[in-house]
């Protein structure tokens, strides 16, 4: 109860807020690769600040929720079984209470980065992560997120939460991540 | 002399010192030498300005023969004899030690920063000249001359193309100051004369070469999403494949060069596409609910192979160039992934994973039969050299990852401990036109 009436409150400070200009996902567009030949410096065709697909303004009152950590939303990683994109039992509710928050923030978009663990090919990783970040997008469009809020992306096993060759660091690498925009 | 009972490993440990660099090639030599064929690759003279040569020919020759697993150098110290041209030779003193192959040469300076390198190799048994080459050099290409050498001397002993002046792409990882980087690098098929082609701060993955050897392929996160991209090697200028926005990934040249098979999700999830480069026309490959990545062109280019986890675990199937129903081709053990063709398309080499580690394996196509070459924990992205006499792979090494190669037969294993930083996804390049 207290949630709601602090989500809904929150929603009137979206409102409010959305007005006011666009934060954008800027971040991903001001670094970029240089492509270089026998020394000499290459030029990179793109710096691509400007192509990111740009998430919705979010306020930063809105999102102060999910820095709350007596909030459930404050938990915005889930965990997965080995070479297994199926959502275990115990992350529906953490999916489910997410969907709602942004089925009540349509102005809301978020990115679902889908990790693997590093063991096997780099490539079939990817598309683990992958099917993980889809399998969480269903999920939470099941429960009342529009998908056109959920941007499904992959990174394999290139950005591990934890470094070490054992499953202390592996379980923690199986996961998708809850991408708001900050 | 190695013994036929030998098959423990021996550990020849070679300190290379380049100019620029301190490498240590470490060359393993997992199994007994049975079968490889003893040669002696004698000093090269050298007469110029300097004391020494740019680059000790004899020891890149002895270096690439040993690790393609066909050949068993003659340590130096073994040496009767150190003869630097046919005349000087006495092939008893070979004779004895059981040398059947022998190669001896010279390095002469003729001013103005060029050299001339002779070289001549004998059959011991028959006393008699097999090759004899004067190849014109500078001191900066001495190292591409030894290698060229190599190619001479392995096909004329093996019948079949030497390999040893491809070269290699691969993705070097560090986190100088803590900030992530990545450099896609290529460098001789041995590791030396590394350079960047690519820089960024953003993963990079699955370096896969044009056909010609003139691009490469590979996928970059710097969009924040994993986006294919082909850039000319020379002129290092580059272009993205698709249009920004959908991720894309797993290039693979068809052997034509004018068509990428890749793996995007535009249908809802992983699944195989074929780019066809004049025309930007993308047609769908595979379609199941399951990932499908890791295409792979048969040399004929009639057929792929790809990764699959339609049947529950990571498997691989075939399917037509044209389309039509994949047919699974591993069925030993529960993970095989990241398959690629021979050159003569009778073998695939893949990733196998059993107990918790992941080993490089071969695949007999005809019969099924796996046979597993290396039994690291953590092995990944195996790719044939092109003359399908070798792979390379990356595995996990003390403490980051390292570049190794193992010959096709498993004898032979070596490790590549040339860079900083954490390497991995090498690609050997296709032979030099």
């Amino acid at each position: 109860m207290n949630n709601a009436l602090r989500i809904l409150a929150v929603v009137a400070g979206l409102v409010l807020l959305s007005a006011c200009g666009t934060m954008g996902d800027s971040k991903e567009g001001d670094e970029g690769a240089e492509g270089a030949a026998g020394g000499a410096s290459g030029s990179a065709t793109d710096q691509g600040s400007a192509q990111s697909s740009g998430m919705q303004p979010g306020g930063s009152a809105v999102l102060k929720v999910l820095d709350d950590p007596a909030n459930i939303l404050s938990n915005q990683i889930i965990y997965f079984d080995f070479d297994s994109s199926a959502v275990k039992p115990e992350s529906m509710e953490l999916l489910s209470a997410h969907a709602t928050f942004l089925a009540e923030n349509p102005g809301l978009r978020i990115r679902l980065e889908g990790h693997a663990d590093e063991r096997g090919s780099r490539e079939y990783n990817l598309g683990l992560g992958e099917r993980r970040a889809q399998s969480v997008e269903r999920i939470m469009v099941l429960n009342g997120a529009a998908a056109s809020q959920l941007e499904p992306i992959s990174f394999g096993e290139e950005r591990p939460a934890a470094l070490g060759h054992d499953e202390s660091a592996w379980w923690q690498n199986r996961r998708v991540e809850l991408i708001y925009p900050r | 002399m190695f013994s036929q009972l030998l098959t423990r490993s021996l550990l020849l440990a070679v300190m290379l010192f380049a100019r620029d660099a301190t490498a240590i090639l470490t060359i393993e030599i997992t199994q007994g030498a049975e079968g490889a064929l003893p040669i002696a690759v004698v000093p090269f003279g050298w007469t110029g300005q300097t004391t020494v040569p740019p680059e000790d020919v004899a020891e890149v020759v002895t270096n690439d023969l040993a690790r393609s697993g066909r050949f068993k150098p003659l340590p130096e110290k073994d040496m009767l004899a150190r003869p630097h041209q046919g005349s000087e030779v006495r092939f008893r003193d070979w004779r004895i030690l059981g040398t059947e192959g022998l190669v001896v040469g010279q390095v002469q300076d003729r001013g103005n920063g060029n050299l001339e390198v002779q070289f001549q190799l004998f059959d011991v048994f028959r006393g008699e000249q097999l090759i004899g080459y004067s190849i014109p050099t500078t001191a900066a290409g001495l190292r591409r001359t030894a290698h060229q050498i190599s190619d001479l001397i392995y096909e004329a002993l093996t019948g079949e193309r030497g390999a040893f002046t491809t070269r290699v792409a691969y993705v070097v990882a560090s986190r100088p100051g803590g900030r992530e980087n990545y450099q896609l690098q290529i460098a001789d098929a041995d590791g030396f004369g590394a350079q960047t082609v690519l820089n960024s701060n953003r993963p990079i993955i699955s370096p896969a070469w044009s056909p010609d050897g003139n691009r490469l392929a590979y996928v970059s996160f710097e969009e924040g999403r994993p986006e294919i991209y082909v850039q000319d090697t020379l002129s290092g200028q580059r272009r993205r494949l698709l249009p920004a926005g959908a991720s894309s990934s797993a290039p693979a040249w068809s052997p034509d060069g004018t068509r990428l098979a890749l793996t995007s999700s535009r249908g809802g999830n992983p699944d195989i596409y074929v780019f066809e480069l004049a025309s930007g026309q993308l047609r769908r490959l595979t379609q199941n609910p399951a990932i499908d990545t890791e295409p792979a062109w048969a040399p004929d280019g009639r057929s792929l192979v790809f990764t699959s986890d339609r049947g529950g675990g990571p498997q691989i199937y075939r399917v037509a160039a044209g389309g039509g129903d994949p047919q699974r081709v591993t069925f030993e053990g529960r993970y095989n992934t990241r398959a690629s063709f021979s050159p003569d398309g009778k073998q695939l080499t893949l990733v196998h994973g059993e107990n918790n580690r992941y080993s490089i394996g071969l695949l007999e196509i005809s019969t099924g039969l796996l046979q597993l070459l290396t039994d690291g924990a953590l092995d990944e992205s195996p790719s044939f050299a092109p003359n399908g006499s070798m792979i390379i792979y990356a595995t996990a090494g003390h403490d980051r990852g390292v570049l190794a190669a193992v010959s096709v037969d498993g004898r032979v294993r070596q490790r590549l401990l040339l860079q900083e930083g954490d390497v991995r996804d090498p690609a050997w390049s296709p032979f030099r036109k």
